[in-house]
């Protein structure tokens, strides 16, 4: 797969079936339908990509509206905020990337914000894995360019100036990504948790 | 009618009404009474800082301790009151410098104060001790040098969500060796870094010291060495809440916390790193008062610290709190009075979190004390608002936005009349009421007909005719503050309604449909009201008068129209003629 593609609908919605259980909810959570309006994965993910290319880079905001204070919204500008997206979960978070000093402390956060997500030692290297189904998640950012990257490879600081948004792919479909280093998802080998 | 009382009986009598109605009334009982009321009264509120002048209030009282003013409409905070309005504080100092020498304490809300004013604040008065400034703008940290060096007995010195031109962090260092007196301080507004040294032997040698909120440059590294020498504080206001993760930092941080046995709230959070929320929680069963609406912590850690808060009586947080938060908040926080949830990303159509109207309700059901609620969110329907109004009868603060103007019943399609409906007819001490949604004439006639205790009522985006206005101003009793924007009310509701503005403070209407025309006809009739267009594009007659003004403010005064108008406020009285008569502009600084 080419990195263009990697944007594209997970393996799943290409076979013509949908191969996980989705739910309205981060993968582990109970299946309970949230609104009246159910959004599955694949809505999720076109209505983003959607929006990105489509609208316009702010929707025309009425003035004062919704009333939230100057004060309060000037502060919560500051900081770098960028979209994290899970593979199979349909809500996307946002993280500050500025406030975490290293990759280290990013992946620990990662793992608490989806709870579903452990970190686990797979050939020595800390690893983002589904807890449900020992599925290895990959880190990929968007940078500056476009491109999508893996995660890790650049200075740290280099990392939070280009970073444009997160998505933890499926290290299945990892392969082939733009990255310093050339590195293989390790499948079902052995992994310590 | 023969007094009964010497006079200074009364007068010690009257030393125990603290409430400004209660003062009120009692001057009004004859002339004696009033007389000796107004010899001792101590505090003064004026809700309004341009319904009076400082000649008269100091004409009428003449040895006030303390003063609370307020300048700008509260839209003000929504950026719809344009730059250069008013709310100028200088001519208050000067007048107030000149009569009361012995005044201690100054309040003021959403003013305009000067280098100028803070410096001849700390010029004047000897015995100076609260300095609280609430969402005002128009000084620079130059200013609180001043306060810093000239106050001797300074007790309070609070600066709120102001905006302050932040020229370096020295002032501080400006409090002498010798101020001991400092009970609290609240600089979290403020950008720049403070001298951290100063702050420490400042924080170290005031011993009665309960308040102490920091600004964001404070880091959590240094925080343990405020905390220990601080250890009597009640509330705590932190700095940036992150660093990183070190376990020598972590178990400082929780050691000061465990010094802290009288801590009751909490502030702060900017950009905290969850992993060190734990470090508090030998705190939290004595917290009442928790404010995350800084903290972007999500769940599950920002649930687990919450939880854990079971004393908690009021909580401000960001919507990462989430349905799920909520529950878990509804289950463990039984002494909950005060909710607000603000959005995180309030410009994004899209949810980026699942907070829902299911969140408030669960809080609602579970929590028996909630009377205060002010939230955000994406969807509402019509069940939730009745099953929130049936569970809390008690409530007094209900303030609703959802996010998508004119948005219906998510649910049904419907408008949220029947809802809200629910909430004025049930919560019978309902005294502020904000909504939002789709909403029709119908449920300004339920409001009209039932909330009889409302005093502040906000408006958005809802009605569809001047019906709508009038059932509220013909129906509302106790209305003080109706704030309306981008509603079609406008000419005859208004001028059907004109006394009824003369029982309020106040009446602001943006981007409705009252006519010039009208405003000049409400302002030549109601000699008490000052009726204020305002228009930026241009004066108001350069148009036939039937063309709606952009926004009008009218207020009673008895203080006659203002004198400090910029160029695109125009006040209709009784001289505005086909020529509009425009007061000379001069600003008030």
């Amino acid at each position: 797969m080419s990195p263009e593609n990697t944007r594209d609908l997970p393996e799943s919605e290409t076979s013509g079936g949908l191969k996980t259980d989705l739910t309205l909810g981060l993968p582990g959570d109970s299946q309970v339908q949230k609104s009246g309006i159910k959004r599955g994965f694949s809505d999720a993910v076109h209505s983003n990509d959607a929006k990105a290319e489509s609208q316009p880079p702010s929707k025309a905001q009425v003035v004062g509206w919704p009333p939230v204070r100057t004060y309060r919204k000037n502060l919560m500008k500051n900081g770098k905020y960028v979209k994290v997206a899970v593979d199979g979960a349909p809500y996307l978070r946002k993280v500050n990337l500025e406030i975490y000093s290293s990759y280290q402390d990013l992946s620990t956060a990662m793992g608490d914000m989806f709870t579903c997500l452990i970190i686990c030692n797979v050939l020595n290297e800390r690893k983002l894995v589904d807890s449900a189904n020992g599925e290895e998640y990959v880190p990929t950012y968007e940078d500056k360019d476009g491109d999508w990257m893996l995660v890790g490879d650049v200075p740290w600081k280099m990392f939070v100036e280009s970073c444009k948004r997160l998505r933890l792919m499926k290290s299945s479909e990892a392969i082939g990504l733009g990255s310093a280093a050339p590195s293989t998802p390790s499948k079902g080998s052995s992994t310590s948790c | 009618m023969a007094q009964s009382f010497p006079e200074d009986v009364l007068e010690h009598v009257f030393s125990f009404l603290n409430y400004d109605k209660d003062r009120n009334a009692v001057s009004l009982v004859c002339k004696s009474w009033y007389e000796i009321e107004r010899l001792c009264r101590r505090r003064i509120f004026i809700g309004n800082c341009y319904a009076v002048s400082p000649e008269i209030v100091i004409r009428r009282f003449p040895d006030v301790r303390a003063v609370e003013l307020k300048g700008k409409p509260h839209f003000a905070d929504f950026n719809l009151v344009p730059e250069g309005w008013g709310g100028y504080v200088y001519p208050w100092i000067v007048s107030l410098a000149r009569a009361y020498p012995w005044l201690e304490e100054i309040k003021l809300k959403r003013m305009v104060v000067t280098d100028e004013s803070l410096e001849l604040i700390s010029k004047s008065f000897k015995n100076f001790k609260v300095l609280v400034l609430l969402s005002c703008e128009g000084f620079t940290t130059d200013g609180l040098a001043s306060i810093a060096a000239n106050c001797r007995n300074l007790r309070e010195l609070d600066l709120g969500e102001s905006e302050v031109e932040d020229l370096s962090g020295h002032w501080l260092s400006h409090f002498p060796d010798n101020c001991t007196s400092l009970v609290s301080l609240n600089i979290s507004c403020l950008g720049s870094e403070v001298s951290f040294c100063a702050l420490e032997r400042l924080v170290a040698r005031c011993p009665n010291l309960k308040t102490l909120r920091l600004n964001r440059a404070v880091p959590l590294e240094k925080l343990p060495n405020l905390l220990c020498r601080a250890p009597q504080l009640v509330e705590l206001g932190t700095g940036v809440y992150s660093a990183e993760i070190q376990s020598d930092i972590f178990s400082n941080l929780a050691e000061a916390f465990l010094g802290c046995k009288q801590l009751k709230g909490l502030s702060g959070f900017w950009d905290v790193v969850p992993a060190y929320l734990p470090a508090m929680y030998s705190v939290c069963s004595r917290i009442t008062s928790l404010n995350l609406s800084y903290a972007t912590a999500q769940n599950p850690e920002l649930v687990h610290f919450v939880s854990q808060c079971s004393n908690l009586q009021r909580l401000w947080v960001l919507d990462y709190i989430e349905d799920a938060g909520l529950e878990a908040l509804a289950a463990s926080c039984k002494d909950l009075h005060e909710l607000r949830v603000f959005p995180s990303d309030p410009f994004d159509a899209e949810a980026n979190v699942s907070l829902t109207e299911q969140g408030l309700v669960a809080v609602s059901e579970g929590c028996p004390k909630l009377q205060s609620v002010l939230y955000f969110c994406r969807q509402m329907s019509n069940a939730a608002l009745v099953a929130i109004a049936r569970s809390r009868p008690n409530m007094i603060r209900f303030r609703l936005c959802i996010i998508e103007p004119r948005a219906p019943d998510y649910l049904t399609l419907e408008p949220l009349d029947t809802g809200f409906g629910a909430i004025v007819e049930n919560c019978k001490e309902l005294r502020r009421l904000s909504m939002s949604g789709l909403l029709t004439d119908r449920v300004f006639e339920y409001i009209g007909t039932h909330a009889k205790k409302l005093e502040m009522l906000s408006i958005a985006f809802a009605g569809d005719s001047d019906l709508g206005l009038h059932h509220v101003l013909s129906g509302c009793e106790s209305l003080r503050k109706l704030e309306i924007r981008d509603c079609p009310f406008g000419d005859k509701a208004l001028l059907a309604n004109a006394t009824k503005l003369e029982t309020m403070r106040s009446l602001w209407m943006s981007s409705c449909s009252v006519s010039f025309g009208a405003c000049k006809l409400l302002g030549q009739k109601m000699p008490r009201l000052n009726v204020e267009v305002i228009n930026e594009r241009g004066p108001p007659d350069s148009g036939p008068e039937s063309c709606p003004v952009e926004k009008l403010y009218v207020y009673r005064t008895i203080a006659g129209p203002r004198v400090d108008m910029p160029g695109f406020v125009w006040t209709m009285d009784e001289q505005v003629s086909s020529s509009l008569s425009r007061v000379t502009e001069r600003r008030g600084d």
